[in-house]
């Protein structure tokens, strides 16, 4: 193990991968001599050169879609967006080709392609820069989604998203690049899609939480136990598709309670569809509504104080989980983002 | 004596069956449409049939092809059986594509045909990423991206043109320039209608042919892509031709005369190539009496098989569908269960499938 970023996590699978398999293929805006936005792919150019780590103009559908023709065609590439709110420009390009094609060439082809980018609020960077649009995909048959909440994650999922044989929108987190953890040095050690990571055994309410939100339940549900004498078990389920729904299930029949925190909008959401699926195969296990903590259903505000109260933080997760249990002694939390409100 | 700019005599042959062929296959297809045997939109490309033909045959069997939703000639041309096209137009298991894509997404990989692509300016990334590879794992192959006038004013082409440049791709860009974006004439959609320049800002020169007749497609594409195949960098070369049937069938063609039509008729790229081989000596009557027979025999079979062949049944996870969005199907059923199974169901849900 070592202890390293995030986002030297990231690096570290790339690297190893552009070692492991000729047929990979990096591309993206700034990722060869700057370095990447995020500083993801430093380093990688001066290693692989300009054959394997290609910078490219800013035009996101093209780059995207020569992904697409690459991986139809014997590549694996793995394009590089910026941030995720630029992914807009390559919906065409990510939904009606990357996601169909398998699907409606009858198989002929797969796509094995993988598209990084960052989300996630925090920064300031107003609202076309901040946004978390893991639903906007996860939405999509024929797209696998990936959203790593740890650098051990990070590293193991990227390595199984390049190597899977379909396309993969891999969701990283602006937030949580500089964010240390030990990692596996094994160049074998993948993180298996579809598998949920229990991050806190608990008994008395469940917390799924997405990204970044895996942390901030963490240390909500520290505060649970701390401060409230409740013991929270906390999921966080590191692809959204596939979806590893049993590890969810199997801990609402234990605990009869659920809140879901995700950091993107209410409406039509992660935590939407995570209820309609729980009360869908756990409804008798229930003793309280599915709880949603999410992001304001609104663009993401410039000013600092805004921002601060347009994503979720450990309060309204602590207070959400309370009201499941039907306790009153949770925080006030201000500008409460729970439900399509 | 044999017309030294024509091909031998069995090449010429060849292209005058295939046109023909696919000339054929149209018109049955348009049948089949309005006897409601074929469903969705159908753009069929009679008029277009020199461009489809004299491209196709300057491709080697190892360059790749990709074009749009009006592709059922570029599979023809391609090799791909004209039965399986039909197929998959009827959305029967046999078609090209197991009944999923349908008219507007043939594709044939074996044969190096890459699709058919219902979103205008869509292919061309695409195709620029298929030159990707063969620059990238340093093959010879070229590809053929052909798209129509209209998306020469998506953003795809100004970016894939600008790439494909800078990466001295191996690419052929061929506009398709049938006079209309749907039912939008190109002085109405293009402030610079001479496209064949449209691409010189970009860095991919371009060059022009008459796609109404297929020797001189064949000749101007062919030097096309021996350059492209030479010099790694692309070119932009413009077709020009004209779609006698309107943009899909439920096309009232009010954006155009009867007079402007008939004109182009005149052009007919069938009987001119026919007119011509048998001119020079190269077929007498008898002999494009037959083609036309063959053709329309072909086309039967396709119908016929089209016919026979099944629906197909939901596809199983595997080869066609991805995996599913909630794995491991069965949930475990709760001692507490008081209530029915779930309520809600996706269509097609194949057995015991969740979400």
């Amino acid at each position: 193990m070592s202890e390293l970023r995030y986002r030297e996590a990231l690096n570290t699978a790339l690297r190893e991968e552009l070692e492991r398999d000729e047929r990979v293929v990096l591309l993206g805006e700034d990722i060869g001599v700057f370095g990447g936005a995020f500083k993801v792919t430093e380093g990688l150019l001066e290693q692989f050169g300009e054959r394997r780590v290609r910078d490219t103009p800013i035009s996101e559908n093209t780059i995207v879609g020569m992904g697409v023709g690459a991986a139809m065609t014997g590549l694996r590439p793995v394009v590089e967006l910026m941030t995720i709110n630029f992914s807009l420009l390559a919906f065409d390009q990510i939904v009606n080709h990357a996601a169909h094609i398998r699907y409606m060439f009858g198989g002929q082809v797969s796509v094995p392609l993988v598209i990084r980018m960052p989300q996630g609020a925090g920064h300031q960077l107003g609202p076309t820069h901040s946004h978390c649009l893991e639903a906007m995909f996860l939405h999509v048959p024929g797209l696998l989604v990936a959203v790593p909440a740890t650098p051990a994650d990070a590293k193991g999922l990227l390595k199984t998203a390049i190597r899977d044989e379909n396309p993969v929108i891999f969701i990283e987190h602006e937030s949580l690049y500089g964010v240390r953890g030990e990692v596996p040095d094994d160049e074998d050690i993948l993180v298996e899609f579809g598998r949920a990571r229990v991050c806190r055994e608990g008994s008395d309410v469940t917390i799924v939480a997405v990204s970044r939100m895996a942390l901030t339940a963490e240390r909500a549900a520290a505060t649970l136990a701390d401060e409230h004498g409740v013991q929270a078990q906390v999921i966080d389920p590191r692809t959204l598709r596939p979806l590893d729904l049993d590890t969810i299930l199997d801990s609402v029949r234990t605990t009869n309670r659920c809140v879901v925190v995700e950091e993107g909008w209410p409406h039509g959401g992660v935590g939407a569809n995570l209820a309609a699926l729980i009360a869908e195969h756990a409804f008798d296990d229930l003793d309280a509504p599915v709880a949603r903590v999410s992001g304001a259903d609104v663009p993401m505000p410039y000013s600092k104080p805004l921002e601060d109260i347009a994503y979720p933080h450990e309060p309204q997760v602590v207070a959400a989980a309370l009201a499941t249990l039907g306790r009153t002694d949770g925080p006030r939390t201000g500008a409460v983002t729970q439900g399509a409100r | 004596m044999h017309d030294p700019s024509l091909p031998e005599p069995e090449v010429a042959r060849e292209w005058l069956q295939t046109m023909t062929l696919i000339r054929r296959f149209e018109e049955r297809a348009g049948e089949m449409y309005a006897r409601a045997k074929i469903g969705g939109f159908l753009h069929l490309s009679i008029g277009e049939e020199a461009t489809i033909v004299g491209a196709a045959r300057a491709l080697r069997d190892e360059d790749y092809l990709i074009s749009t939703y009006r592709s059922h000639g570029n599979a023809i041309a391609r090799g791909t059986p004209p039965e399986r096209v039909m197929a998959e137009l009827f959305g029967r298991t046999d078609g090209c594509c197991s009944g999923h894509g349908g008219s507007m997404h043939m594709f044939d990989f074996q044969r190096r045909f890459m699709g058919g692509y219902g979103i205008v300016g869509g292919n061309l990334p695409i195709g620029a990423g298929i030159g990707l590879s063969s620059d990238y794992l340093a093959r010879d192959e070229v590809t053929l991206c052909a798209f129509g006038d209209g998306a020469t004013n998506q953003g795809t082409f100004g970016e894939t043109l600008n790439l494909a440049a800078l990466w001295r791709l191996p690419v052929v860009f061929m506009v398709v320039n049938n006079q209309f974006g749907m039912g939008t004439s190109i002085e109405r959609h293009s402030a610079v209608t001479d496209l064949r320049r449209k691409g010189e800002s970009l860095g991919v020169p371009g060059m022009r042919c008459d796609g109404m007749d297929v020797l001189d497609t064949y000749t101007v594409v062919d030097e096309a892509i021996r350059r492209v195949r030479e010099d790694r960098r692309p070119l932009l070369v413009e077709a020009v031709t004209y779609r006698f049937r309107g943009h899909s069938m439920a096309d009232p063609e009010e954006y155009r005369t009867k007079e402007q039509v008939a004109q182009w008729r005149e052009r007919d790229p069938i009987p001119q190539f026919g007119e011509r081989l048998q001119r020079e000596g190269v077929l007498d009557a008898a002999a494009r009496e037959l083609i036309e027979r063959e053709a329309a025999e072909r086309v039967e079979h396709a119908v016929e098989f089209a016919e026979n062949s099944p629906f197909p049944t939901p596809a199983v996870r595997g080869r066609i569908r991805a995996r599913r969005a909630v794995p491991r199907a069965v949930s475990r059923m709760s001692a507490r269960r008081q209530h029915p199974s779930p309520a809600s169901v996706c269509a097609a849900r194949t057995n015991g499938e969740r979400g």
